[in-house]
């Protein structure tokens, strides 16, 4: 059967993502042979270490050759064996160095999704069905503001109410230090301290997603087939429920996917504010060890988390809008 | 002349409709306000805010002679208050400006030429929209080096795509619109469209880019300074913030912490409320719903 | 007693300007067997009137006078929750073609089987047995129910509206310019269906339209609106061999036949007045070939001619 509907429209979206992350890795070669200067120095950073050894590191990292003999060394590391570099400033190969600090990340900004979205388009939704009233004005002020204040501001004012005046929350790190906790006690440190971090990234995700769901909520509502289901007799809340929302989170989806990058920006500002230990920090760490191997390849992976993220919104859209499912009239 | 005198009239009818929005309003003033202190920052009892002081001095709370109280290096923080609005505003509206500039070019080239032309320079554009733009600008940053000529570069490097799309979907549906089709077809060359017909129309548009570009230039100095990567010979709010944090004496210090984040948000806000101002009086409907 | 008689209805628009008349004291009535054709230029208050009928009336517009009385009852004056049931049940309404009047997110089944279950109370297998009934009545497979709006054409998806509004059998149905900016092909079918349906089950209809020949195929009554006003109303044969009212005349006159020699094509220069400040006298006078000398001065009132009723100097 010819590839119509879904399977064809996944597989097309599949491909582009696919090669949009190969040219991401070409990119991410060449920016960093593009720096003015030796890249091995800049790699060691260390000016006590000798010529021979400086030698072994430039054949070990395929330094020697042409740019293109170089360009190819690069790729079969990567590809072969996963080998995203080595970090001279910790000593460990930067996929170690990477990996360790993922789970700590996606804890923070898993958790923030699922509140935001949740929190965010409920109201959004509701402030756009009542569209004009104080309800609304003050939410759209609220809501455009926790959009606007950078991440980093935010964490920062939260830090000082809630950690220094208030003294409710810890103001950084993820557990108590020395405190040894372990089962319940441990998760609940754990918790404790992740809610700064993860309200700070909150707030921004919540003033996004109620702007965005309420401009859609009022798109929606001005349509003619609200005004259809008027005449139908339909009950309000029924139209609200079956013909507003469900045309109204539409858009809400593909704002997921463009939202990553403001989310990657989010967390490596949160994590940086609060010391939450997740590749958010490191990127703040890195920037200060100046230690090039790591921050290269943390932009690979943050990179090729938007692309992933991108798809996978791309697919559910495609999956829930009749229109691209089915695939083209008659 | 008398397109120079309608536009001097447009710019009061707006100016008079911008004043009926709250939100433009507030936004209003306290860019004014900014305005005031950019210009006159050196006759507000400021000193150079880099100019260190008595080791007896340092990291004072705010009283008689400090107003801001001092920091780590006994250096006046109200001067670095002051004065780091013009970093703020130096940085923002330069940037904004250059990334406007090539973003409107860009636009201008693939909306209007369309065609190969077009499907190449939006396969660039969308795909330095789809690379992390915070990461993007710490490794540039990190590799070109901390100076705020690097800055205004860095910035623009990374924003432009968001200007360029904006652009060439306007220049789009102008396109479509019959005056181009009918100045075409009396034989108007291309440069003469361009600059005759669709740039009136898309310079409104642009000044709404400026605007916006303003307050993600703003938060991208801050951030960046913020992480580590700011002009050290200058002080912004991102790097007061930067050696606060650094230091770990943001909860020791509030004073020296408040002043630069007080200023970002209200400058942030300002930009952002004048900006939602704007684009909801430019949506029709907006003089009828108010009786205007 | 007629099915509807709707007297004195007035619909302003409030802006920051002032009051603006949109329908300005008109009354008409339908009866059981009647198709009631309203016709006028845009803008002339037709569908305004109409839908305030279903008590609909956008803001800034607000029904300030007049009765719409349906079955004996006042609809003006019912509460919310009877205005909804009458909705969809006993008056039903079908949009205009061009509009997005079919949720995109949902089959045409559903969009019918929905007015079903909020009217009557029946099992979910029944009510889509009805589903795909009332899409072979208006001329579509059944099996197309699970299709969803974006794989209809244009004409298509007015008949879904069609099958909608009567899937609970109402007792008026209103068309709002049901065959607007569909071709003439489609635009034939549609009226041989609802004439079908009209005698099928002698449903009363009020269309509006600005499409002289849709009313020439399908009303037995027409009533001209000019202006927020009703200039004549008379039965559809009168209207056409004996137009009173010098508007509905020109109107008549520039519709070009495709009998006959060929002439040049007569339209009605000018345009419809603002209805913010409207003009002293008759509405129609500024573009009127008849205007005296009183038609600058004061309104005409309704009066009986000849089986019709105009409202216009030269009758009195």
């Amino acid at each position: 059967m010819a590839l119509k509907g879904f399977a064809g429209f996944a597989i097309r979206k599949i491909s582009a993502a696919l090669l949009t992350i190969f040219v991401i890795i070409c990119v991410n070669f060449f920016i960093f042979r593009v720096i003015p200067g030796d890249p091995v120095r800049l790699m060691f950073g260390d000016p006590r270490v000798s010529p021979q050894k400086i030698q072994e590191m430039y054949v070990r990292f395929g330094l020697t050759g042409t740019l293109w003999d170089q360009f190819v060394a690069y790729l079969n590391r990567l590809f072969l064996y996963g080998d995203l570099g080595y970090s001279f400033a910790r000593k460990a190969p930067v996929l170690e160095v990477i990996a360790s600090k993922v789970p700590q990340t996606l804890m923070l900004v898993i958790t923030a999704l699922i509140i935001a979205v949740a929190l965010g388009t409920l109201l959004g939704a509701i402030a756009g069905w009542k569209t004009g009233t104080k309800f609304d004005s003050i939410i759209i002020t609220i809501s455009l503001t926790f959009y606007s204040i950078p991440t980093f501001v935010m964490g920062i004012i939260m830090l000082l109410i809630f950690g220094l005046y208030l003294g409710i929350f810890p103001i950084g790190g993820m557990v108590t230090i020395g405190a040894g906790l372990t089962g319940f006690a441990y998760v609940r440190d754990v918790l404790w301290h992740m809610f700064l971090p993860c309200g700070a990234i909150v707030v921004w995700y919540i003033g996004e997603y109620v702007i965005v769901t309420r401009n859609s909520m009022q798109d929606v509502l001005d349509q003619d087939y609200i005004t259809s289901a008027r005449a139908k007799g339909i009950k309000e809340s029924a139209i609200l429920r079956r013909h507003a929302l469900r045309n109204a989170i539409l858009p809400v989806v593909t704002i997921t996917g463009v939202n990553v990058a403001f989310a990657v920006a989010g967390v490596i500002e949160a994590e940086t504010v609060f010391g939450w230990p997740g590749i958010g920090r490191l990127v703040f760490s890195s920037v200060m060890a100046r230690d090039y191997p790591v921050l290269q390849g943390l932009f690979l992976v943050f990179a090729v988390a938007i692309v992933t993220a991108n798809l996978v919104v791309d697919l559910i859209y495609g999956y829930i809008d009749p229109r691209i499912k089915v695939g083209g009239g008659q | 002349m008398s397109g120079l005198l309608k536009g001097l009239q447009d710019v009061r009818k707006f100016l008079k409709l911008l004043g009926t929005h709250k939100m433009g309003l507030v936004g209003v003033v306290i860019f004014v306000i900014l305005g005031i202190i950019v210009i006159f920052a050196p006759y507000l009892r400021t000193v150079n805010p880099l100019r260190t002081g008595l080791y007896e001095n340092i990291l004072v709370p705010p009283n008689a002679q400090f107003w801001f109280g001092t920091d780590h290096l006994a250096r006046d923080i109200w001067s670095q208050t002051l004065y780091g609005a013009r970093i703020a505003f130096l940085v923002g509206f330069t940037s904004a400006g250059v990334t406007v500039v090539i973003g409107t070019l860009v636009g201008l080239v693939a909306g209007y030429f369309g065609g190969k032309l077009d499907e190449v320079i939006m396969r660039i554009t969308d795909f330095f929209m789809m690379l992390p733009y915070l990461p993007l600008m710490i490794v540039f940053a990190a590799i070109l080096g901390p100076s705020i000529r690097n800055i205004i570069l860095v910035i623009s490097i990374v924003y432009w795509p968001y200007t360029a799309r904006v652009i060439r979907s306007q220049v789009l549906s102008l396109k479509e619109r019959a005056f181009v089709e009918s100045s075409r077809s009396v034989g108007a060359s291309d440069r003469l469209l361009i600059f005759g017909e669709i740039m009136p129309n898309v310079v409104p548009l642009m000044f709404a880019e400026v605007v916006l570009m303003v307050t993600w230039a703003i938060y991208a100095e801050a951030v960046l300074a913020f992480l580590g990567l700011g002009d050290p010979t200058t002080i912004s709010w991102g790097i007061m913030l930067n050696y606060a944090f650094n230091m770990g004496l943001m909860t020791y210090a509030p004073w020296w912490v408040i002043p630069p984040i007080a200023c970002l948000c209200f400058t942030i806000l300002a930009f952002t409320f004048v900006g939602t101002a704007v684009s909801d009086i430019m949506k029709p409907g907006y003089r009828e719903a108010r009786g205007l | 007693m007629a099915l509807l008689e709707v007297e004195n209805l007035k619909i302003y628009y409030f802006t920051g300007k002032g009051a603006v008349k949109a329908v300005d004291d008109i009354s008409f009535s339908v009866d059981k067997d009647e198709t009631l054709g309203l016709i006028g230029e845009s803008g002339c208050g037709k569908t305004t009137a109409v839908f305030a009928i279903m008590r609909f009336a956008a803001p800034p517009g607000r029904i300030v006078g007049g009765k719409i009385i349906f079955e004996g009852r006042d609809v003006l004056t019912m509460s919310g929750e009877e205005v909804r049931l009458l909705r969809g049940q006993g008056i039903a309404m079908v949009f205009q073609a061009a509009q997005n009047a079919l949720n995109p997110v949902m089959n045409v089944g559903n969009q019918i089987t929905e007015v079903i279950h909020e009217h009557e109370k029946v099992t979910k297998a029944e009510a889509w047995e009805r589903a795909r009934k009332q899409l072979e009545l208006v001329g579509i497979s059944g099996d197309r129910a699970k299709s969803y709006p974006h794989e209809f054409s244009g004409g298509m998806k007015q008949r879904v509206g069609i099958a909608i509004a009567t899937a609970c059998n109402p007792r008026l149905l209103i068309l709002d310019e049901p065959v607007t900016g569909l071709d003439v092909i489609v635009q034939r079918q549609l009226l041989n269906l609802v004439n079908d349906l009209r005698e099928k089950f002698r449903l009363p209809i009020i269309l509006i339209t600005h499409d002289l020949s849709v009313i020439a195929e399908t009303s037995s009554k027409v009533a001209v609106m000019y202006a927020g006003k009703i200039v004549e109303q008379a039965d559809a044969i009168s209207l056409y061999k004996n137009p009173a009212h010098p508007y509905s005349k020109l109107l008549i006159e520039a519709y070009p036949s495709i009998k006959g020699e060929k002439g040049k094509l007569i339209s009605i220069p000018g345009a419809p007045p603002g209805l913010l400040n409207p003009p002293v006298g008759c509405y129609f006078q500024p573009r009127c070939p008849a205007a005296m000398d009183i038609c600058r001065e004061a309104e005409p009132t309704m009066v009986a001619k000849d089986g019709h009723i105009v409202a216009c100097h030269l009758y009195k």
